[in-house]
């Protein structure tokens, strides 16, 4: 028997830790979901889609600028000490994920900005005449375009690996101690990606194509959940403990049927089912996918809170 | 340069929160947070039951995972006695210090900024000891500078049994109880 009774009741800290609300997971969320779009729309790039349609090279990259914005506003929300913010950029912390994330982002923004130069749509066109000489000038050195589709994939990748290194990086906090974590959280932002733009484009074949990478990227996060959890069950006594929490603890219904049953392996069957023209395509299967997506943001960050050393 | 250390006689405390009240007067802890606290720790079983009674409050890490992952540089390990602060003014409130802490010693002060104790910095540079060692009324508590073997700390530790918090979580915390 052991019975540990203390006599600190901190806020946020006790009787167990629950710092991090919904603005950590939907942050998280939206950077994997951006993250996703980026190497998807860099792909295009390299294709040299932009040559037919406009969606992929002008559309989405500002869809993304959009909702990467609303992620870091929910981030600047959880901050405490809001208006000391701009601390992040007066310095490099080369130890700290945070702050390789926040310069990271502020590359970002502008990598995806110049993705939206290589193409203007027509109803665009004029409206900005800086930007169409600009557009001008890139259309003139095709590889350059290509470098900016190269960027975009890099950096892309690099924003949905650091969701995950973030967390991993607390060693404090056994469930999230698993080199996995960048892996999935890189996987589930690409599924994520791929199943919003299978939802909104109007292209045929970019539909067709992002359904069946969809379904390749889902069948993988299984694969990676397995590591995930593989992982910490034969890891110490602590990561054992943790990753129960996800089997067969509280967060345990929440994981299997909403993250993996219909995160995941429904949406994953409708899709197989699409792709092979047994049945229609439909907003279903991409809608569970996103839920799924930040569902499982939702467990990991709550979860890894609970979770502690003893 | 020295390497500030505390070592806390479990065997003597009878934890009657003399500490905890001297801090918050110290160090002026808004009310409902505290920077130390009482553990009663209970193990083993009828008819030969342990209790462990401890002063717990930050370790002061020789490998703070608080200050490695602090995107700003608003945590940091103080040129005096290698003790581990927050500068109010970098914080951002982020809370990353606060996951990364397996002893759960750092809460957010009401103004925004990470907060925690601090060895009572501001006595311990005026050649005094921090408020809760002072006011201890069985003396089970030492601070002094651990890396000086001829320290009161030092020969504790050289002489007696003790243990740490949480040895596994890698921290190397610097706060001893001698056992």
């Amino acid at each position: 028997m052991q019975e540990l009774t203390i006599t600190r009741h901190n806020e946020l800290i006790d009787p167990l830790l629950h710092i991090w609300s919904w603005q950590i997971p939907v942050y998280l969320f939206l950077g994997g979901l951006v993250a996703g779009i980026m190497i998807i729309s860099g792909y295009f790039v390299l294709q040299g889609r932009y040559k037919n349609t406009t969606f992929s090279t002008f559309y989405l990259p500002h869809i993304a600028l959009v909702l990467l914005s609303f992620g870091m506003f929910a981030l600047f929300l959880d901050l405490e000490h809001k208006l000391y913010f701009w601390r992040l950029f007066m310095t490099f912390q080369i130890s700290a994920p945070m702050s390789w994330g926040s310069w990271l982002l502020m590359i970002v923004f502008p990598a995806l900005w110049v993705n939206t130069l290589i193409r203007i749509p027509e109803p665009f066109q004029g409206k900005i005449p800086l930007f169409d000489r600009w557009s001008a000038a890139l259309n003139e050195h095709p590889n350059v375009i290509k470098n900016i589709g190269i960027l975009n994939m890099l950096l892309g990748t690099l924003l949905g690996m650091y969701t995950g290194v973030l967390l991993s990086s607390f060693g404090a906090r056994p469930l999230w101690n698993s080199a996995m974590l960048w892996m999935l959280f890189l996987v589930s932002g690409l599924s994520a990606a791929a199943a919003f733009v299978h939802l909104i484009t109007t292209d045929d074949y970019e539909r067709e194509l992002l359904a069946k990478a969809d379904n390749a990227f889902l069948t993988l996060e299984l694969f990676v959940f397995g590591g995930f959890i593989s992982g910490l069950l034969t890891n110490s006594r602590v990561h054992h403990e943790a990753v129960r929490l996800l089997l067969d603890g509280p967060y345990a219904p929440v994981f299997w049927v909403l993250v993996i049953g219909l995160g995941i392996v429904v949406p994953l069957v409708v899709q197989v089912l699409a792709v092979n023209h047994k049945v229609k395509h439909t907003p279903v299967a991409p809608i569970l996918v996103l839920l799924g997506g930040l569902t499982l943001r939702f467990v990991i960050v709550y979860a890894g809170q609970f979770s502690h050393w003893t | 340069m020295a390497r500030f250390g505390m070592v806390i006689d479990t065997v003597r405390c009878v934890g009657c929160m003399d500490c905890v009240v001297a801090c918050k007067t110290e160090n002026n802890v808004p009310e409902g947070f505290n920077r130390d606290w009482i553990a009663y720790d209970v193990s083993g079983s009828y008819p030969t039951p342990h209790m462990e009674i401890r002063s717990e409050r930050c370790n002061h890490c020789d490998n703070p995972p608080c200050v490695s992952c602090c995107p700003t540089g608003a945590s940091h390990v103080h040129d005096v006695g290698g003790v581990v602060l927050v500068d109010h003014d970098k914080c951002i409130g982020c809370k990353g210090c606060i996951a990364a802490c397996p002893y759960g010693a750092r809460f957010i002060h009401p103004d925004g900024y990470a907060d925690k104790c601090t060895f009572c910095i501001h006595r311990v540079e005026q050649g005094q000891d921090p408020a809760c060692v002072a006011v201890c009324p069985t003396h089970c508590m030492h601070f002094g500078d651990l890396d000086d073997p001829n320290s009161e700390v030092s020969q504790l530790l050289a002489s007696r049994k003790h243990h740490v918090l949480m040895p596994d979580a890698g921290t190397k915390p610097r706060i001893f109880y001698l056992t």
